[in-house]
């Protein structure tokens, strides 16, 4: 954020505890110190508010890059995020264009219960004039951040508490990472692991599981991008490999995990040497309870079994 | 000019109202806004107001008319217009994309019988349970999946169960499928053998040094043409019928290969370039056809010679076959009917080979090689695809003797005569 | 059935129809000739337009809602007439009368309705969503009080930019109490930025009146004093007054930058959309009472025939005028074109509108 708030004037970072507070899980820390309050702006709890403010700001060339503390509370600003962001362009038959950046927490695993802990990347992907994205490591977060907000529509960007932890190897230069480009994080040849977000690193642990004990080999692709999706890079290591498992934090029904599914048996049916496997969040409101939580959640084991099915 | 005021559509979801009052009368002057009408629609009672000041010139439809969304129902115009045809109503507007009917897409054909995999076979009734994969690595490996057992959950064959079954040339020992396919024996019937050494016979050294002899100073050439079988068994079929009548049980029945011998004698008599030997400084013409041909026997082949085939009858070429047969079967066989052939025929077609080229019989020019007549589907005169018989004969030609225009014309010949075998009575 | 509530506009009907009080003020008086016949054009012509609209509408060409403006354009031409170079509008679904204000042709607002590829959003907004960015003019939204924070963040670009400008946000009485609207009227005061909101009080929230809407009903704009902002109540038949007072708010949003709720009261004589069948909540009387006394084009003309500025041969050319300009808008949206399938999957995002081989953004994002 700092490098984008150096490179263009128009960018402004909005949200609430943003500036003076550093925000609530320390994303802005040191921003507006070095900005001020004009291109680092504290907002009142007031999402439907100052999420509509920075659309209409954007219709005038404004870069708004809003923080929402916990993805969930997009629900209280679901009108502007979908119906104004997503559909100006479209009814407006393309005079005008909303280059947002709406970016926060999206995960549960934090104990927080059932009304903080959403993954709404599907429900918001489902709606064309929007873009998705999903970093699971330091470099595709920086990246893709980076590269949503020099985007000119507007891309959500779904973060997690639980990897703001992860420490990574992050280039001193400018890059971007592309929206629309999954990243192979781990090559192999038996079984292909598609996922997003933290599922991502459950999967790798999962994948070094089944290499150790199993002896199996395993392809973990990380999305980074839920829309636009990488479809082609999903179908080439279906190819590969002949047989596939999804892992997501969503919750099952209509979770990104069953477009990649659709997707998978719709181009690669004959290549397919086995059903395609899901391994989905357990179907129910966030539980509050800690163990049982970590239950609900998909962990490296669960993925372990699963992939064994898919191999059977 | 007149406009005519449809039924209008009054709210989103209306298809039909009734015209339940009407407020003026024709002739009466309106101004927009005066209300003309009271209409029923599935909603409520709406009242309808002009939209276009003038005068009523005529009322269609009467109060109590219900009447679909756009029938008209009344035209407004200036004082004294005629009143327009109400059925003369402009062309609606160009219609969007119609959602269409059908994607044109022609009904879902009968699926193509694929004539390499066979269909998966019923076991217990229930379909062969197969991933799409392996199901595409079985057809590609000419594998019939219904052979295969599956050892992927609930007994479904996946990619793995294919791989297994291709690296054996047999079957896999399994419960299901065939357990052993038999190795086709040998003619003589015994089987496969233990290890011996069997001391070569006279008569096998001899072929032996002959067909080494042949195979290294002859610079062979090969030639094939397919022929039409058709008119030559319908022929064989009507001789030998009549031969029948005639002669009864111990009537002379006449077989393929006498036909080709006595077509290969014409031909030779038309192609005489082809009844020849290479003598080293020159090449010996001969004046006579003296046909050999294979018989196999237990321990080898024997050529047998009809001598003068180019001036003997279809029926006398028949007998001196038969009559050799026999003689070679029984040993018999005189030097003199053994040697002195100018021209070879061995047909293998008794055993299913559609084709093959032999080994020439030194001095001879050429060997004819006749396949089996096999049914298949043929191309017509009319371009139309019929069900038709070929044979596929092949000659091997001494190619400092024969070349390959001759080779093929004797070729064209003997096919000429052996679809038109009648010419061989004349 | 019982009586429908009558509403009661305590400023609005006080005033019998006679000259206006604000004919004087500078803002006014400072008009030409042209200015005035000019003004009154754009207010015939948005009545004309919407009438011609309901013949359209009835033969079944309109497909979907059809909000109109009629009785109402007092507002929008007041209001717009005032504005410059960085003043911005953005309305709420009736907004025909603020499109042709700002300069939106009669042609292309009337194919949009009918769906054509001719229409200023190509066919794929309707009547609700007329948007013409280059005039300031920012849509044209179906969501009641949806645009509120939309504007918000537009006078906030505005202010960003270090421009003289605002954003006039216009909504309906109805629209007040959503949370959306409250939420942008805090952030306004809070963050001193240079809105107008204009709410269009024309008594009705589609059947629903105030009374039996509004926990605080009689004036609307007065909640601005919970936001500790200025407001104001204008009576929307005068537009000689709504340019009045409007000006005032126009001159603190540039100066101050501070925004202001204005209350214009105003009416509508048809339903809520065309879908409304107004009787079940207001008697035709009061209808009629409006368009004799308070017709705001009407006493526009009277006004400036009083002025001499008009006569009554000008004044029947140019309403003949605007409805020849109507009826040609109706035969072209009739022999529009309509948009292809193709056209459904385009205009969805920019980067995929205007790739090039700098793109970043790549992969599947139509789906099938």
């Amino acid at each position: 954020m700092r490098e984008e708030l150096k490179r263009d004037e128009n960018v402004v970072i909005m949200g609430e505890e943003v500036a003076q507070f550093n925000g609530a899980y320390k994303i802005t820390e040191g921003l507006l110190k070095e900005f001020g309050p004009k291109r680092v702006v504290d907002t009142p709890i007031s999402e439907a508010g100052f999420i509509g403010l920075g659309i209409g700001a954007s219709m005038l060339g404004i870069r708004p890059v809003m923080e929402l503390m916990f993805w969930s509370f997009s629900y209280v600003a679901f009108d502007q995020i979908v119906n104004n962001a997503g559909n100006i362009r479209y009814m407006s038959g393309g005079l005008i264009n909303c280059p947002i950046v709406i970016r926060g927490p999206a995960n549960g695993g934090t104990n927080v219960g059932a009304t903080h802990s959403h993954t709404p990347e599907a429900i918001l992907a489902s709606h064309p004039g929007i873009k998705v994205v999903c970093p699971a490591t330091p470099y595709d977060a920086k990246g893709l951040l980076k590269a949503a907000i020099r985007d000119n529509d507007p891309v959500y960007v779904m973060e997690n508490t639980i990897l703001y932890n992860d420490k990574g190897e992050v280039p001193d230069e400018d890059y971007i990472v592309p929206i629309g480009v999954a990243d192979i994080k781990r090559e192999g040849t038996d079984l292909t692991i598609v996922a997003h977000g933290r599922a991502v690193i459950t999967s790798l642990k999962a994948a070094e599981i089944l290499e150790k004990e199993h002896g199996v080999s395993v392809e973990v692709i990380d999305l980074r991008s839920i829309r636009p999706l990488d479809e082609e890079t999903i179908l080439a290591s279906v190819r590969k490999t002949h047989r596939a498992l999804l892992v997501e934090e969503n919750k099952p029904f209509c979770g990104v995990d069953a477009q990649v599914a659709y997707l998978i048996q719709a181009r690669a049916f004959d290549e397919l040497d086995a059903p395609i496997g899901r391994v989905s969040s357990i179907d129910a409101p966030q539980i509050y309870s800690k163990k049982l939580e970590d239950l609900q959640l998909p962990y490296p084991a669960r993925v372990v079994e699963a992939a064994l099915k898919v191999l059977a | 000019m007149a406009e005519i005021i449809d039924m209008p559509k009054l709210s989103d979801t209306m298809s039909v109202g009734t015209l339940v009052k009407w407020n003026i009368k024709e002739g009466q002057v309106v101004a927009f806004g005066d209300i003309l009408a009271e209409i029923e629609t599935d909603k409520a009672t709406m009242e309808l107001s002009c939209t276009v000041p003038g005068t009523i010139l005529k009322i269609y439809a009467p109060a109590g008319s219900q009447l679909p969304v756009g029938d008209p129902i009344c035209a407004i115009g200036k004082k004294d217009e005629k009143a327009p045809d109400p059925k003369a109503k402009a062309a609606p507007a160009k219609s969007a994309p119609a959602i269409p009917e059908s994607t044109g897409i022609p009904c879902i054909p009968e699926a193509p019988k694929s004539s390499h995999s066979p269909a998966p076979a019923q076991t217990d009734g229930s379909r062969t349970k197969i991933s799409p994969y392996a199901k595409r690595m079985a057809e590609k490996a000419a594998i019939n999946a219904a052979s295969l057992s599956g050892t992927g959950p609930g007994g479904r064959i996946v990619a793995r169960d294919v791989v297994a079954a291709g690296s054996a040339p047999v079957a896999p020992a399994a419960p299901s499928g065939p357990v052993n396919v038999a190795v086709t024996p040998p003619a003589d019937g015994k089987g496969i053998q233990a290890d011996a050494d069997q001391p070569v016979s006279g008569m096998r050294a001899t072929i032996a040094r002959r067909l080494v002899e042949s195979k290294n100073t002859v610079p062979h050439f090969y030639l094939e043409v397919e022929v039409d079988a058709a008119p030559l068994l319908a022929m064989r079929e009507t001789l030998n019928k009549r031969l029948a009548e005639a002669g009864g049980e111990s009537a002379l029945k006449l077989s393929v290969n006498d036909f080709i011998l006595k077509a290969s004698a014409e031909a030779l008599r038309k192609i005489p370039a082809v009844n020849a030997s290479w003598a080293g400084t020159s090449i010996r013409q001969h004046s006579a056809v003296h046909l050999a041909f294979g018989v196999a026997l237990e321990d080898g082949l024997v050529t047998p010679v009809i001598r003068d085939a180019h001036s003997k009858s279809l029926k006398e070429i028949a007998l001196d076959a038969k009559a050799l047969i026999s003689k070679a079967r029984a040993k018999k066989l005189s030097p003199a009917e053994m040697s002195g052939s100018t021209f070879t025929v061995t047909n293998l077609g008794m055993y299913g080979v559609t084709g093959f080229f032999g080994i020439i019989n030194t001095p001879n020019a050429a060997i004819l090689s006749v396949g089996a007549t096999i049914k298949k589907p043929v191309v017509d005169a009319s371009d139309r695809i019929v069900m038709g018989q070929r044979m596929i004969i092949g000659l091997s030609g001494d190619h400092r003797v024969v070349d390959g225009a001759n080779g093929a014309q004797f070729l064209q010949a003997l096919k000429q005569v052996l679809e038109a075998p009648t010419s061989i009575l004349i | 059935m019982a009586k429908p509530a009558v509403i009661t506009h305590p400023e609005s009907l006080k005033n019998p129809a006679g000259p206006s009080e604000y004919s004087k003020h500078p803002v006014n008086s400072s008009l030409t000739k042209e200015a005035k016949i000019a003004l009154y054009t754009k207010m015939a012509r948005i009545r004309h337009f919407e009438q011609r609209c309901i013949r359209v509408y009835q033969q079944g060409k309109i497909g979907g809602f059809l909000h109109l403006y009629v009785g109402q354009e007092a507002v929008a031409a007041g209001t717009i007439s005032l504005l410059g170079k960085h003043d911005h509008i953005i309305t709420g679904y009736r907004d025909h009368g603020h499109g042709l204000m700002v300069g939106m042709g009669m042609k292309e607002c009337m194919a949009e309705l009918t769906g054509k590829v001719t229409g200023c959003s190509k066919g794929k907004g309707g009547s609700m969503h007329y948007f013409a960015p280059d005039k300031n003019y920012w849509g044209g939204h179906g969501i009641v009080g949806g645009q509120a924070p939309l504007g918000t963040g537009l006078a906030y670009a505005v202010k960003y930019r270090g421009e003289k400008g605002s954003c006039f946000t216009y909504m309906g009485d109805g629209a007040v109490n959503q949370g959306a609207v409250h939420e942008a009227y805090n952030l306004a005061a809070l963050w001193d930025l240079p809105v107008v909101f204009v709410v269009e009080n024309n008594g009705y929230s589609m059947g629903t009146s105030q009374e039996r809407s509004t926990a605080h009903p009689g004036c609307l704009a007065k909640r601005a004093e919970g936001y500790n902002m200025a407001w104001d109540v204008i009576n929307g038949h005068d537009v000689y007054e709504v340019r009045a007072k409007t000006a005032a708010a126009l001159k603190r949003a540039h100066e101050e930058s501070k925004p202001t709720v204005l209350e214009i009261f105003t009416y509508r004589y048809f339903g809520h959309s065309m879908a409304d069948p107004d009787k079940t909540y207001r008697d035709k009387e009061e209808i009629k009472e409006y368009r004799d006394k308070k017709d705001p084009v009407f006493l526009f003309e009277k006004e400036l025939l009083a002025e001499k500025v008009l006569t009554p041969e000008l004044v029947e050319s140019i309403n003949a005028a605007a409805m020849e300009e109507a009826d040609a808008a109706a035969a072209f949206a009739d022999e529009s074109p309509e948009p292809t399938q193709a056209d459904i999957t385009k205009h969805i995002y920019w980067e995929e509108d205007n790739r090039s081989k700098n793109s970043t953004s790549s992969g599947t994002i139509i789906f099938e």
